[in-house]
C-alpha cells in the first residue's frame, strides 16, 4: 500500500508552500513533520536525509528528495500536470520559473530588517504588475482558453493562482488592470481540490509572522 | 530546415554559460548574438522578445525560450541527457539544483562590493568543501559508476564538471580530497564534444575581467 508523501519543513510557507499547493491541487493527501528545534534539524542532518543540509525535504515513492524545483518537477510529472509534450513542458517551466522567482522574493523579504522588507515587498508588487501579470494576461488573451498551457489544467495554473493570492495579500488591488487574470483566479479557485485547500483548516500556511521568522532563524542559526 | 539555436546574452559567462556547456556537450552547434550596448538591450526588450524582460534567451525550434532552467531542461530532454524515467530525472534535478546554488554564488561574485569579497570567497570555499563536493564524491563512491545517475552521461555530470572547472579557477587545492570527482572531470573532459569545447577558440567564455564587467554594467545600466 502506498504511503502518503511526508513533508519536512518549518510550520510556515517558505519554500515548501508551492509543494503543498501542487500536492493539494493534484488531490494527494500528505503528512507534515514541522521543524521546531535545532535538535530536530540536527537529527535530520545526522541521519543523512538532507542531501545538501537543507529543507524542503519530501519523502515520496521510496525517495528522500530535496531541492524545491526537483520536488515540484517530479510531482508535476507524476500527477500529469506537466503538459503533453516537450514544447508544452518548456512553456510550463518558463511560466513556473517566473512565478516562483516572484514568490521567493516574498519568502526572503520576511527575513529582512523592516525598512528593507518594505522596499522588497513594494518591488514584488511592482514586478507583479509590470513584469509578470501582463505576460500571463496576454497569454490568456491570445489563446482565449481556460488554462495557461495546452487547454488543460497544469502546474503553471496552480502556481500562478498561488502567486496571485500572495501578491493580493500585499496589495488587494493588484489585479485591477487584469480582467482575464481575475476570471482565471475565480475559475482555478473553484476547482474542487483547490477550493478545499483554500478553506480554513487545510494544510495551507498563513503569511510569515515574527514567530515563524524567529523559529527559522534560531534553527538555522542566522 | 531547422536553424541553429541562437543565444542572446552579453559576451561573458553569467547565466548563459551552463547553456553553452550543455549544447556543446550534446554536440549541438549554436550561434550567439551578443548584447553589446544599452541600445541593443533596449531593442531586445522593446521588440518583445524577452518574456520577463530578462536574458538568457535562446531561439530554438521556433521558440524564444527564457529562464535558464527551462532552457537547460528542454535541451537535456531533447538530447537525451535527462535520465531514463522520472525517478532518475528527480535525482538529476536534485543534484543540478545543488550545483546551481554553488554556481550562483560564483556567478554573482564579480558584483560583490570589494570590502565584502574576501568573506564571500571564504564562504564559497567552505560551501564547496563542506556542503557540495562531498555529496557528489559520495554519490560516485556509493555506486562506483562512471556517471552520477543511471550509469549514463546526463546533464548533472556536465553541470558538475563545469562547476569543478570554476572551483579550480578559485583554488585548485579545493579538489584535493575528491579523487572520484577529479576522475569524473577527466573522464567528461575527454568526451570528444567536451574536449572540443575546452579548446581555445571555442565558444566557451573566460572569467569576467574588470573591463568586461564595466561594459556589462553599462549595458544593463547598473551602478
Amino acid at each position: 500500500m502506498a504511503t502518503k508523501p511526508k513533508l519536512f519543513y518549518f510550520c510556515g510557507r517558505g519554500r515548501m508552500e508551492s509543494i503543498r499547493w501542487l500536492l493539494a491541487a493534484a488531490g494527494v493527501e500528505f503528512e507534515e513533520e514541522f521543524i521546531e528545534t535545532t535538535e530536530q534539524y540536527e537529527k535530520l542532518l545526522k541521519d543523512g536525509r538532507l542531501l545538501f543540509g537543507q529543507v524542503p525535504m519530501v519523502e515520496i515513492d521510496g525517495m528522500v528528495l530535496t531541492q524545491t524545483r526537483a520536488i515540484l518537477s517530479y510531482l508535476a510529472a507524476k500527477y500529469d500536470l506537466y503538459g503533453k509534450d516537450l514544447k508544452e513542458t518548456v512553456r510550463i517551466n518558463m511560466y513556473t520559473d517566473g512565478t516562483l522567482d516572484l514568490m521567493l522574493m516574498i519568502a526572503v523579504a520576511a527575513f529582512k530588517p523592516p525598512a528593507e522588507k518594505e522596499e522588497s515587498l513594494a518591488l514584488v508588487v511592482k514586478r507583479a504588475k509590470t513584469r509578470y501579470f501582463p505576460v500571463f494576461e496576454k497569454i490568456l488573451k491570445d489563446h482565449g482558453e481556460d488554462f495557461l498551457v495546452g487547454n488543460k489544467f497544469s502546474w503553471a495554473d496552480i502556481q500562478l493562482l498561488e502567486a496571485i493570492l500572495m501578491v493580493e495579500e500585499l496589495d488587494a488591488s493588484v489585479l485591477s488592470e487584469f480582467p482575464l487574470l481575475k476570471a482565471f483566479k475565480t475559475r482555478i479557485s473553484n476547482i474542487p481540490t483547490i477550493k478545499k485547500f483554500l478553506q480554513p483548516g487545510s494544510q495551507r500556511k498563513p503569511p510569515p509572522d515574527s514567530h515563524y521568522v524567529e523559529v527559522v532563524r534560531s534553527v538555522l542559526h542566522f | 530546415m531547422a536553424g541553429k539555436p541562437k543565444l542572446h546574452y552579453f559576451n561573458g559567462r553569467g547565466r548563459m554559460e551552463s547553456i553553452r556547456w550543455l549544447l556543446a556537450a550534446a554536440g549541438v552547434e549554436f550561434e550567439e548574438k551578443f548584447i553589446e550596448t544599452p541600445e541593443d538591450w533596449d531593442k531586445l526588450r522593446s521588440d518583445g522578445h524577452l518574456m520577463f524582460q530578462q536574458v538568457p534567451m535562446v531561439e530554438m525550434d521556433g521558440m524564444k525560450m527564457v529562464q535558464t532552467r527551462a532552457i537547460l531542461n528542454y535541451i537535456a530532454t531533447k538530447y537525451n541527457l535527462y535520465g531514463k524515467d522520472i525517478k532518475e530525472k528527480a535525482l538529476i534535478d536534485m543534484y543540478t539544483e545543488g550545483i546551481a546554488d554553488l554556481n550562483e554564488m560564483i556567478i554573482v561574485l564579480p558584483l560583490c562590493p570589494p570590502d565584502q569579497k574576501e568573506a564571500k570567497i571564504a564562504l564559497i570555499k567552505e560551501r564547496t568543501t563542506d556542503r557540495y563536493l562531498p555529496v557528489f564524491e559520495k554519490v560516485l563512491k556509493s555506486h562506483g559508476q562512471d556517471y552520477l545517475v543511471g550509469n549514463r552521461l546526463s546533464k548533472a555530470d556536465i553541470h558538475l564538471v563545469e562547476l569543478l572547472y570554476y572551483v579550480e579557477e578559485i583554488d585548485p587545492s579545493l579538489l584535493a580530497n575528491f579523487p572520484l570527482l577529479k576522475a569524473l572531470k577527466t573522464r567528461v573532459s575527454n568526451l570528444p564534444t567536451v574536449k572540443k569545447f575546452l579548446q581555445p577558440g571555442s565558444q566557451r567564455k573566460p572569467p569576467i575581467n574588470e573591463k568586461s564587467l564595466e561594459q556589462a554594467k553599462k549595458i544593463f545600466r547598473m551602478k
